[in-house]
């Protein structure tokens, strides 16, 4: 229908593109000054220095999001939305100054560390939208210091779990939820700080925003937010529309579930039909009884963020997913209920299902992608005394690995993690906080698979406990199978983890995870991680750079 | 000597070399109007060349001469061309590849792909036994035959340039001190750098990496200095050559080399030295600077008179540059940035420019996208006539098809209505970086005036005022050559910092005392062996403090070397609830660095002078040369006044609608808004408040 009467029926006129310019960047800017403020202000380094979390605008009615911060994590892009949907729900009597916070995995969440904070911001006395930001926490209590129980049989063990509580009652905190929460965790007497510092982030995105919506108008903005999803889902169509149609099979595999010794499979079929693409992962393996299983927000997120990484020029909202159709996996360990433990997820199963994705995209269009990443946050966690201070510590750390070759050149070397934007916690402030000592830190040669453009290299690094006992845990993955490479080229090299205890030492026996090995006094643990996997024929490389390469002594 | 027996103004000349012209004031009692400009091409091989010329083209003897003081961007280019000197790094067993590693991340938060290269070369990178733990206790001693050896190989690799990185140098620098004068005793040649000497603060990729690009610099810096010292005393120069760094303050020739990396930040600094000195002459403590240039927008904070300096800069993706510098938030919108429209059909304007080749469609050098520049010829606010004077012109219409086809149609507008588009987009997009250094540090933009300079500057400034509510815009006399003008009337300037990272209530106050006397007597020291006339020497204290249990530091200004542990935690606190609006009375502060700065003001430099003029008209309807229909936001096409500034009589007072041109720049007065000619030539602008 064309002419008065079409037009009449939208009681709105059509925003001018100018206008959707300036208020897209503005409430851009709003996210970027909360990830600041948050981490700026926050205690734990896994906050301020490797930028675990992320802050972002969500839609009043059903959580949608509307804009996310530029430095937070990717794989909180899906989550954080199903999160704000929950707390939608489940709000009564809102007031200006509340803030929720939640954890529960089911609940639109991904992991028990990731706490979130979710805030109404009311403009002129009206509920407007939902501010809400994601920190990851080095401890919320459970069966070993961290959270990264690898084999924890069900969530009770994995940590404290809460539902929507509001923690902040009309600006003011509530000691008593406070109390129960710091009965509950480990080095409580710190949380405090990092609790100010979330909840400062969403005061900072509140004043900012106000002074949009003043400058603005609220239904301004409103139209803008609309019009800014629908402009998002019709570029990612475009990108879809631009990819032959077809079926487009891929698998991707995690080593172990941590407590059964055998491999998870991740079975894609991806299905490009005109300007919608449609995830099916029905035939993955069923629920596992460690924590590998992922709840159905991440593995949505997973899927979107792998997505946005094939094409990071569309714009980031609700809209951007909508069309991708992902079936609900039921029936598998890509969509775990409770009781399932699931502390691998965020970190570990959503960086396999990205690699996924990655695959059967490489089949659709080939020139466009690169071989696999390292696809593994290497985490790892030590907790203990210090008996030099006589305080407790929970040490939480993250590496990089290779990233896979592309068309335009290698990998890079020590990326973060896929799901991540996080920066490594240096030396000198780890071994500030805790009774550790590294005795390398070095890119672990040979490790990136060779191709026309080979992987990036993995990083080799080795502590050692200097004082007291610890018990530490990790929970990595690709230590099965290496990054796959793509048009030829070489899967990078596996994850390795090496554990020397009173002079003996061991590989674990799932590889990549094992929980609570208690350590003491000159013990110490060697990790390598993954190289990223080569891209296109090795034959075919520059001799220039197989010499460069060679003087730099990067393969043994 | 003068008749009446005072002493004579010093001759002054301030020169900045920028990225396309090299400029320079000359400042001499006995020119007429007390000055003399030049802008002459950059020579970009060897810039030495373009200094000579611009002291030749505006007639310097340089024999006569009292102080010269030179900005250059030869640190700066180098770097980001990787034009760098062959550099060796020895470093402790076990973390050679810190320097590639880092902290990385990838260069995007989305895409996979990405390219980073270390300073560095893996193969330069040797390691030595010595370990140090996080409080300075040695775990292993230091394997002297082993730095011998690795400077060998160095030396034999052809490097010029070495670093020693050690972890926990910040806590105990005695084996980088050691290591160094081994290699400095075996090969005397070698510019050697420590990462401690540089910066002594934890984190040992950022340390590495400014130590690394201290010492990749160094050579190319010291070379730059050595041609035009050798340039300078031919032509009968004899005083010390001063040249400008990051930190808004200058050192001599002879030393700027030792600190290179001081010196890659300086071009930013010098324009809002010159904003600092010009607006608090004028009155005006609390100033925003904005500078547009060709290629990008620089936006600094000058608080009660003080520029605010910051320590931490990635000059590129990986490249992390910790020393004290003025704190200038860059973004990619210039007179040369491009508008399109992207896939989702929304306007961008930059961060990809026209640069200078082949620079806007109506440069007529071969630009066929439209740029910033483009869009301000489309409405008016550009005069066609001057900028079209090229031998091989375009037309306007030109242009205005151009407009059309890359904006204009994709978003259904008209050219004159793409051209306002791109205006809207870009100054949005500059104001959003006003706010990111006033408002989210918690300043009101209504207590600022906004000091507008760069070629393009005062063409945006009066809207973006608009925008912020910032009531005043400041243009002065001569806003094309700010960052000259900076270096004429900047400070020397010696910073220290001392890491204590040690709880308040661990605290030997008596030993803070102590260390803040040290700082400020090396200072002084430094000062003294530079031998420039000085008119008085200041001192600037801060401490960093931050909560235990926090990796982050917040500064804190000190007005005094002696403060109580209750000072600290008080003046601590406030800043804290002024950034985060939090309270933490649970958690213990921490001090963690003493910086001091010692400033040395040289004679007042007299900026009057700066907006002398011989051809002053008697009114202001005379100084008006022409008029041109104008586009305004409000209001639209409207014919507007086109005043010349050399010819406004002093005390000039006329409102908006008006333009304002002159030699190095235009400016663009709103209509609503009004203009007055201050006592020093400065040009304010007070603009209508939104309510």
């Amino acid at each position: 229908m064309t002419g008065p009467a079409a037009l009449s029926r939208d009681p709105h006129p059509a925003i001018d593109p100018i206008t959707l310019t300036v208020i897209q960047n503005g409430l851009q800017q709003v996210c970027n000054e909360m990830d600041l403020a948050f981490s700026r202000a926050a205690f734990s380094p896994v906050i301020s220095e490797t930028h675990d979390r992320s802050d972002g605008i969500y839609h009043r009615d059903d959580g949608a999001l509307i804009a996310q911060g530029e430095d937070g994590l990717p794989v909180f892009v899906g989550t954080m939305q199903d999160c704000c949907a929950t707390v939608i729900e489940r709000a009564r009597n809102l007031q200006p100054g509340d803030v929720y916070i939640v954890n529960d995995p089911y609940l639109g969440g991904t992991h028990l560390m990731d706490v979130k904070f979710v805030k109404p911001f009311f403009y002129k006395g009206e509920l407007f939208c939902w501010l809400a930001n994601t920190g990851h926490w080095p401890d919320t209590g459970g069966a070993v210091p961290g959270g990264f129980s690898a084999s924890a049989t069900e969530v009770e063990q994995e940590g404290l779990r809460l539902p929507p509580v509001k923690l902040y009652k009309a600006g003011a905190i509530d000691e008593e939820i406070l109390s129960i929460i710091n009965s509950n965790i480990r080095i409580a007497d710190q949380r405090i700080g990092d609790i100010k510092a979330q909840a400062a982030a969403l005061t900072v995105g509140e004043r900012r925003l106000t002074l949009l919506l003043d400058r603005y108008g609220a239904d301004t903005v409103d139209r803008a937010i609309a019009e800014m999803r629908v402009r998002a889902a019709q570029q990612m169509r475009a990108k879809i529309a631009a990819v032959p149609d077809g079926v487009y099979e891929s698998t991707a595999i995690v080593d172990s579930d941590g407590v059964v010794n055998e491999p998870l499979t991740i079975a894609l079929a991806l299905t490009i039909r005109g300007e919608e693409a449609h995830f099916d992962l029905s035939r993955s393996s069923p629920p596992c009884q460690g924590p590998m299983n992922s709840v159905i927000a991440t593995t949505r997120s997973s899927v979107y963020l792998a997505m946005k990484h094939i094409y990071p020029d569309v714009a980031i909202n609700a809209g951007t997913f909508e069309p991708l159709r992902i079936a609900d996996p039921d029936g598998t360990f890509l969509y775990a209920k409770y009781p399932r433990p699931v502390s691998g997820c965020a970190a570990e199963v959503s960086q396999r299902i990205a690699e996924a994705v990655f695959a059967a995209m490489t089949r659709a269009v080939p020139d466009h992608l690169f071989a696999a990443p390292a696809g593994t946050s290497g985490n790892f966690s030590l907790g203990g005394t210090d008996p030099k201070t006589g305080r407790g510590y929970v040490c939480y750390l993250i590496s990089g690995g290779g990233y896979g070759g592309h068309a335009g050149g290698d990998g890079i070397s020590n990326g973060c993690s896929t799901i991540g934007i996080s920066k490594t916690t240096p030396i000198e402030v780890v071994e500030q906080r805790y009774p550790i000592l590294y005795e390398e830190y070095a890119l672990r040669e040979g490790s990136g698979g060779a191709g026309e453009h080979r992987g990036g290299f993995g990083v080799r690094y080795k502590v050692r406990l200097r004082r007291g006992n610890a018990r530490a845990s990790f929970v990595m993955d690709h230590g099965r199978v290496g990054p796959q490479g793509a048009l030829g080229g070489a899967d990078g090299a596996p994850n390795t983890v090496l554990v020397e205890r009173g002079g003996e030492s061991y590989t674990p026996l799932h590889l990549s995870k094992e929980q609570g090995i208690s350590i003491t006094e000159g013990d110490a643990i060697t990790v390598q991680t993954p190289g990223g996997g080569g891209y296109g024929d090795p034959a075919k490389r520059d001799p220039a750079l197989i010499e460069r390469d060679r003087v730099r002594e990067y393969y043994p | 000597m003068s008749g009446n027996g005072t002493r004579p103004m010093a001759r002054i000349v301030g020169v900045d070399v920028g990225g396309t012209f090299t400029d320079l004031v000359y400042l001499d009692a006995a020119l007429p109007g007390g000055l003399a400009l030049a802008k002459v091409p950059t020579s970009l091989d060897n810039q030495a060349g373009g200094v000579m010329a611009a002291l030749e083209a505006a007639g310097v003897d340089t024999a006569t001469l009292d102080q010269i003081v030179h900005g250059t961007t030869t640190t700066t280019n180098a770097l980001l061309e990787r034009k760098v000197a062959r550099t060796g790094l020895i470093t402790t067993k076990g973390f050679r590849d810190v320097l590639e590693l880092g902290r990385r991340t990838r260069p995007t938060s989305y895409g996979l792909t990405g390219h980073f290269e270390p300073l560095i070369p893996r193969e330069l990178r040797l390691e030595v036994a010595e370990r140090m733990d996080a409080d300075g206790e040695v775990l292993t001693p230091l394997d002297e035959a082993g730095v011998a050896a690795a400077a060998d190989a160095l030396k034999d690799a052809g490097c010029e340039a070495v670093v020693i990185h050690f972890l926990h140098s910040y806590a105990n620098p005695d084996h980088e001190r050691r290591a160094e004068e081994i290699v400095r005793a075996r090969w005397p040649q070698a510019e050697v750098t420590a990462g401690s000497a540089i910066l002594s603060e934890f984190r040992e990729y950022e340390r590495g990496t400014t130590a690394a690009v201290n010492a990749t610099v160094q050579p190319v810096l010291r070379r730059y200095l050595k041609r035009l010292t050798d340039r300078l005393s031919d032509g009968g120069y004899a005083r010390t050559l001063l040249v400008m760094q990051g930190n808004g303050g200058t050192i001599s020739a002879e030393r700027a080399a030792d600190q290179a990396v001081n010196t890659v930040m300086s071009g930013p600094a010098s324009g809002v030295m010159a904003a600092a000195y010009t607006a608090r002459a004028a009155g005006f403590a609390n100033v925003l600077t904005y500078d547009m240039g060709g290629t990008s927008s620089d936006v600094g904070l000058i608080i009660d008179g003080i520029p605010s300096i910051h320590s931490e800069l990635d000059l590129e993706y990986g490249m992390p540059i910790h020393v004290p510098m003025v704190d200038v938030h860059t973004i990619g919108a210039g007179g040369g940035s491009i508008a399109s429209v992207d896939a989702s059909g929304l306007l961008k304007v930059g961060p990809e420019s026209a640069g200078a080749v082949p620079g806007p469609i109506c440069y007529a050098r071969g630009g066929t996208r439209p740029t910033i520049t483009d869009a301000n010829l489309v409405l008016g606010r550009l005069d066609p006539a001057r900028l079209l004077s090229v031998d091989n012109p375009v037309s306007l219409d030109d242009v205005r098809a151009r407009i059309v086809e890359a904006v204009g149609a994709p978003l259904g507008l008209s050219a004159d209505a793409a051209a306002a588009a791109i205006l809207r987009v870009a100054n949005d997009r500059m104001a959003g970086a006003i706010r990111m250094v006033s408002l989210s540090k918690g300043h009101d933009p209504r207590d600022f005036v906004l000091f507008a300079f760069g070629g393009a500057g005062p063409l945006h400034a009066t809207a973006l005022a608009r925008e912020l509510a910032v009531p005043t815009v400041v243009v002065p006399a001569r806003p094309g050559i700010t960052n000259a003008i900076g270096c004429a009337v900047a400070d020397l300037r010696h910073d220290f910092v001392n890491t204590l990272n040690t709880p308040l209530e661990a605290l030997d106050i008596a030993g803070v005392h102590a260390l803040f006397a040290e700082q400020e007597a090396e200072g002084r020291a430094l000062l003294d062996a530079e031998g420039v006339a000085l008119a008085s020497v200041e001192i600037r204290r801060s401490v960093d403090m931050q909560f235990l249990g926090q990796s982050h530091i917040l500064q804190v200004p000190l007005d005094t070397a002696t403060p109580s542990l209750d000072d600290l935690a008080r003046l601590f606190a406030a800043a804290y609830w002024e950034r985060f609006a939090v309270d933490l009375p649970e958690i213990r502060p921490v001090l963690v660095n003493l910086h001091t700065a010692v400033l040395g003001h040289r004679p007042a430099v007299p900026l009057a002078q700066l907006a002398a003029s011989n051809d002053r008209a008697a009114t202001v309807a005379d100084a008006q040369e022409t008029t041109r229909d104008v586009w305004f936001e409000d209001g639209g096409w409207q014919v507007t006044p086109i005043y010349r500034r050399e010819r406004l009589p002093e005390g000039a007072a006329f409102d908006g609608p008006a333009i304002v041109a002159q030699f190095d720049s235009t400016t663009v007065i709103e209509p609503g808004q009004s203009a007055r000619l201050d006592d020093f030539g400065n040009l304010l602008v007070s603009v209508a408040l939104l309510q």
